[in-house]
């Protein structure tokens, strides 16, 4: 076998990756809005007035903060057909992935809005808004900004997740790498070229994040250091 | 198939498989502890080229998947004649990405240090290396180990994935008695209250621990 880089095979497969990393923004896409909503739903568990809804979803939100996304992919793809529910890998993939994530911005949004001042709240009422004018004059539009900076790394972090998916089947760039690794016995080019266009990525993105932070906080008039 | 039944067949496996989880799960906490505190701390260099060394270090390894880089590590490197057993490449991968995320806590952690801790040292004249050593490290931990104990928790989470590079952990366990009794419900649930009682009943109440040992070090 050759040794070394091999430029013209990684030439030649260029094409078939690039294809492929459409398929992972895709799917990073798709399970980052199903995670804000579902972080929205585990929020709502968690400020209702039953005290019972309140432990239900504090343990759920912990169990599946505890357990490996890997194991929680594995579990929707194969248990679910065994109770008659026949979804598609993409599918199962990004409910995992949203159930999963929708746990940690649930953290953002109690974080977020906890970050609002009470005097706030307080001020509101003297002034006899009703709720739903408090929240979303007063409140919100302040919550709003702490939350982008965790809701911008989770946006990452999801799309760092997403060759998981390549084990239960879901054609993303990971699961094409290992593909044309394993018909042409190559791994060298196909496994670094995933690590490099994950690096093209999620570096901007991550630099963008960070950008947006501080512009939240100069445009709030919190300057950092 | 009852579960009890299900537990008295293939409980034993599982329970052997979590005994690696545990190990894979020490020896990278170990590694990633040392590779944050040196990263950490090179992060901070004022000579730029050691600090340049660390970003390019961090930034590359949060900016890529932790499983594109097992797969590296375990794929890849034998093409450069460096062949790593699986175990080994599993602790080395999660070690070097926590690290990563590590160092970046290390150095938030110093930088937390109140400035007049850094003066003092100055002023009574201890070398840069005692500074740091003597009053600087022992007063970073009660800052660290909040941020440090939940990645030690997603480190545990992590170590899953050795299942895919042929370590026999409780991931790999749980899907090869998937494979041959397709009692799926079983084999995962079990899997994830596994993992699930590891981390809520076993690392973090050893977590908080540490916590309130080191705050009771520096008189908190």
């Amino acid at each position: 076998m050759e040794m070394g880089f091999r430029w013209d095979f990684a030439y030649e497969i260029l094409p078939q990756m690039l294809w492929a990393t459409l398929n992972t923004i895709i799917a990073a896409g798709v399970g980052y809005a199903i995670a804000l909503v579902v972080g929205l739903l585990f929020l709502l568990g968690q400020r209702t007035p039953s005290k019972i809804v309140n432990v239900i979803n504090r343990e759920l939100v912990e169990f599946i903060r505890s357990t490996p996304l890997l194991i929680q992919l594995f579990f929707v793809y194969f248990v679910l057909p065994q109770f008659g529910i026949k979804l598609s890998a993409w599918l199962c993939g990004m409910i995992t992935i949203g159930l999963h994530f929708g746990t940690y911005l649930s953290e953002v949004y109690r974080g977020a809005l906890e970050g609002v001042s009470k005097t706030q709240w307080e001020a509101c009422r003297a002034l006899n808004f009703s709720t739903v004018y408090t929240y979303r004059k007063i409140v919100l539009p302040q919550a709003f900004p702490i939350a982008i900076p965790g809701m911008g790394n989770y946006l990452v972090g999801i799309f760092k997740d997403t060759p998981l998916l390549s084990t239960i089947g879901v054609a993303e760039l990971f699961h094409a790498a290992t593909a044309v690794g394993g018909y042409n016995y190559r791994y060298l080019e196909p496994y670094t070229m995933v690590g490099i266009i994950f690096l093209t990525l999620s570096i901007p993105a991550a630099m963008w994040v960070r950008n947006l932070e501080k512009r939240v906080n100069l445009a709030q008039g919190k300057v950092k250091q | 198939m009852s579960y009890f039944a299900f537990l008295a067949e293939h409980g034993p496996t599982l329970l052997l498989g979590t005994v690696t989880t545990i190990k894979v799960l020490v020896c990278s906490a170990i590694l990633y502890v040392i590779i944050s505190m040196i990263f950490g701390l090179m992060r901070l260099s004022k000579n730029p080229a050691i600090q340049g060394i660390a970003t390019v270090y961090i930034e590359f390894f949060r900016g890529t998947s932790l499983l594109v880089q097992l797969f590296w590590v375990y794929y890849v490197l034998p093409f450069f004649g460096i062949s790593l057993e699986a175990f080994v490449a599993g602790v080395v991968a999660l070690g070097m990405n926590f690290g990563a995320y590590g160092a970046e806590i290390v150095r938030a952690g110093i930088l937390a240090v109140p400035k007049g801790q850094w003066e003092a040292a100055h002023a009574l004249n201890f070398s840069p290396a005692k500074r740091i050593k003597r009053i600087i490290i022992p007063q970073i931990f009660p800052i660290i180990l909040p941020p440090a104990a939940n990645l030690t928790v997603e480190l545990l989470k992590a170590t899953a994935l050795v299942a895919l590079v042929t370590v026999v952990d409780l991931t790999f366990e749980a899907k090869q008695i998937n494979s041959i009794t397709w009692l799926s419900a079983q084999c995962f649930g079990t899997a994830l209250l596994i993992y699930y009682i590891m981390a809520r009943f076993a690392l973090v109440p050893f977590l908080r621990w540490l916590e309130v040992v080191a705050a009771r070090k520096v008189g908190r």
